[in-house]
């Protein structure tokens, strides 16, 4: 059992938790995620660890409402528990002084950039960042990442915040303007790490993206997160999550995610339609637990 | 047993040969192909008993000696002649601390059985359905006795909770060491939670078997991926552990590196299976973690294995139309038990032998349509030992699929080996550790089962589990390394 030491929503449908795991606190680095499970009859799924207190023994992690298991998740309050949480997963960012650093993160996955930008800065690099999101509401750790950036780029699809447009718009000007950028790292929704990728593969900027595929144990036993980097399987739990991404195929990636989309809708149908009885049970469930 | 001891066994010793081999009671083929529950019944007390006596109490037993673990067969079916099935299981447990899961799971005619004096001229004597027997009763008796022992004050650490951990924990726990075992999943039981099925060995079973290792003082923590969520020389240094044992299992599935093998519907036959298995996917949307729906479809597995026959049979069970094994050498080749490869038969598996894929087909669209196969025949022997199989020219033909589960082996993972400074490795990245021993090159740490050897079975994994007990158990004694 891991304890929800606060819930707090940072967007329409995005939240943060802090959990009390003393065990992954004491070793999470960035670029580094759990897996969790928050019931019995509950999924394994990997979620973003957006930081850590070794001291307090806590981690955070932000989660962003799409199927039945994220909603659930995120109709958990402080107080509440998750039945399984395990990591710190994956290989942590590989943190060196570079140079200038270009750090996107789209939508929920400026959470897992911004460790990364932190650890960046703090090796000295100039970091550049660029935060894209839908909409001005879901624009996510504003101040957290232009506290660690050198400057700070924000873009919305709509327009209703910053500049209209794509954090590729934003990176584009960048190159444009002659700025020198020795690594570009992006973490977002997979369309848009590969635009950045098809992007500075033209300028050849090396370009790390951190990739989400299905994952089930997270230790390499199972295989299903197996992704294909320049013509070879990997597997993203051990071998990941990032990686170069002039090498990925995000074809691939995004054709694998789809594998259970039939499954997904249902689940989501059933919850939608139970969803007053299955947030309360649950509710109750938890009550009964604390 | 001194000489004088006469033989409580009512059946002459002439005579014990001309009983027939006690058939075990299994659920009607027809009937198992559609359901998890298992598909072994077990005996009764009479069947246990006429099959006991069939034992020709040999002055030397050779099924002990060919037992991993070295379970005392001859003194415990005697005890099962003499009907008292509780002190029969205690023998059992002597040696073995999961005995409903080794009577279950064991290839007896590799080990016990394959040795013993019977077979020479008559079926071997049912060791493996004796020890599941008397483990059963045992259960079903609720007598198990905790025995009871002077704490030595030392700590090991166990890392991983399949079945060579677990022998471990139970040696240790009751040599009076206190014994924590670190699982990375959720469920403790390592393979055998995740990867065999139901139908072979029901879950409750495994269950009891940990809480009785719980009753006798053995602590578990789950979710813990030691290497990522804790290191070795952490658990030593900073928890106090005065040794760990490392038992993390097979590891990494292997991939054939054929064209199509990203395409959805290809499973590694651990995937598969975990999602069957751990997380219940067959009883989806009770369950939330999702599978294809199989039903009506056309599944093939490919390799030889009990993992492979595990995935097989589990498809059949989830509605596949045709369930096809497609492996690249001949029946004899098998690794697989010779009863799963019966059973799988009796259910109506296809086994298509000397046939390897080459290729998956797909609809354009990512989704596996076909596997292209190719016929094989035996050439020379190969380093393993078999005739290595050689695609026959011009023999190639497409096999509808809809689901296609690759069970051709693993390889090892490299999460401990890579987190452990000293921790030596093997050059295909296996844990090195001595045979007698099961020592590593790291002082306190030993190593045992699928992560030294490579994939073998649940009982040699224990063997490695009971002779790295003792030797763990010598070290903390002694303090001599």
């Amino acid at each position: 059992m891991f304890k929800i030491i606060h819930a707090q929503f940072l967007a329409p449908g995005i939240k943060r938790f802090v959990i009390d795991a003393p065990r992954i606190a004491r070793k999470q680095k960035p670029g580094q995620f759990v897996i969790l499970r928050i019931y019995e009859e509950g999924e394994r799924i990997p979620v973003t660890i957006e930081n850590s207190d070794p001291e307090r023994g806590t981690i955070n992690i932000v989660v962003q409402s799409a199927g039945k298991t994220t909603n659930l998740l995120n109709s958990l309050n402080t107080g509440d528990s998750i039945l399984d949480v395990v990591g710190p997963l994956g290989k942590p960012s590989e943190i060196a002084n570079y140079g200038t650093v270009v750090v996107v993160g789209g939508g929920v996955g400026t959470a897992m950039a911004y460790p990364t930008a932190a650890a960046l800065k703090r090796a000295g690099n100039r970091v550049l960042s660029i935060v894209g999101a839908r909409s001005k509401e879901l624009v996510i750790l504003e101040s957290e990442m232009r506290a660690v950036s050198d400057a700070l780029m924000i873009s919305t699809d709509d327009g209703s915040y910053a500049d209209k447009g794509f954090v590729t718009d934003k990176l584009r000007q960048l190159i444009q303007n002659g700025t020198r950028i020795d690594l570009v790292v992006a973490v977002g929704p997979i369309v848009m790490m590969k635009a950045v990728s098809e992007l500075t593969r033209q300028e050849n900027i090396h370009t790390v993206v951190s990739l989400n595929p299905i994952m089930i144990d997270g230790t390499g036993m199972c295989g299903g997160c197996r992704v294909l980097i320049d013509g070879k399987s990997q597997f993203a739990c051990v071998d990941g999550p990032e990686f170069d991404g002039h090498k990925v195929d995000f074809g691939v990636l995004v054709q694998r995610n789809s594998m259970y989309r039939e499954c997904e809708q249902l689940s989501m149908e059933e919850f939608k339609r139970n969803q007053h009885t299955c947030v309360a049970t649950f509710q109750e469930v938890q009550g009964a637990q604390r | 047993m001194s000489p004088a001891t006469k033989s409580k066994n009512p059946v002459p010793m002439k005579e014990r040969m001309k009983v027939p081999r006690q058939l075990m009671p299994e659920q009607a083929a027809e009937e198992r192909a559609h359901n998890f529950e298992e598909v072994n019944l077990g005996y009764s007390a009479e069947l246990a008993q006429r099959e006991a006596q069939r034992c020709l109490e040999c002055a030397k037993p050779t099924c002990t000696e060919n037992c991993p673990v070295g379970v005392k067969v001859k003194e415990f079916v005697e005890l099962i002649v003499a009907g008292d099935f509780l002190a029969a299981a205690a023998k059992v447990r002597e040696d073995c601390v999961l005995p409903a899961i080794t009577g279950r799971v064991c290839p007896q005619e590799d080990q016990c059985e394959g040795k013993c004096l019977l077979s020479k001229k008559v079926k071997p004597l049912g060791i493996g359905y004796l020890e599941r027997f008397v483990a059963d009763y045992e259960q079903k008796m609720g007598t198990h006795v905790v025995p009871k022992v002077a704490p030595t004050g030392k700590k090991v650490a166990v890392v991983g909770s399949g079945p060579s951990g677990l022998t471990v924990a139970g040696d240790l726990i009751q040599k009076g060491h206190k014994v924590r075992v670190f699982e990375a999943l959720h469920e403790i039981g390592g393979v055998l939670v995740y990867g065999i099925p139901e139908f072979r060995l029901p879950k409750q079973i495994v269950r009891e078997q940990i809480d009785y290792m719980h009753e006798m003082g053995v602590e578990f923590e789950t979710d813990v991926v030691v290497g990522r969520t804790v290191t070795i020389d952490e658990l030593m240094e900073e928890e106090g552990y005065d040794a760990v044992y490392i038992g993390t299992g097979a590891g990494l599935p292997q991939f054939m590196n054929i064209p199509g093998e990203h395409l959805n519907g290809v499973y590694s036959a651990n995937e598969f299976l975990t999602r069957i298995n751990l997380m219940k996917a067959y009883k989806f949307p009770v369950y939330d973690e999702p599978m294809l729906d199989l039903h009506g479809k056309n599944v093939a597995v490919i390799g030889g294995g009990n993992t492979a026959l595990d995935a097989i049979r589990s498809a059949l069970r989830l509605g596949a139309a045709k369930a096809y094994v497609l492996y690249r050498r001949s029946e004899a080749e098998m690794p697989a038990r010779a009863e799963e490869v019966h059973h799988a038969q009796q259910e109506g598996i296809d086994f298509q032998m000397l046939t390897a894929p080459v290729e998956f087909l797909s609809d354009g669209k990512g989704w596996l349509t076909a596997a292209r196969c190719v016929r094989m025949e035996l050439g020379e022997p190969d380093s393993s030992g078999r005739r290595r199989p050689l695609p026959v020219a011009g023999s190639e033909f497409d096999l509808p699929l809809s689901v296609a589960i690759m069970a051709i082996g693993t390889t090892a993972n490299p999460i401990v080996q890579t987190t452990t400074p000293g921790l030596g490795t093997n050059k295909r990245g296996y844990i090195v550790a001595s045979e007698e021993t099961q020592r590593t090159t790291r002082k306190g740490v030993f190593a045992g089962g699928d992560i030294v050897t490579g994939a073998a079975t649940v009982i040699l994994a224990m063997g490695a589990g009971r002779r790295a007990a003792k030797s763990i158990h010598e070290y903390l004694t002694t303090g001599e390394w």
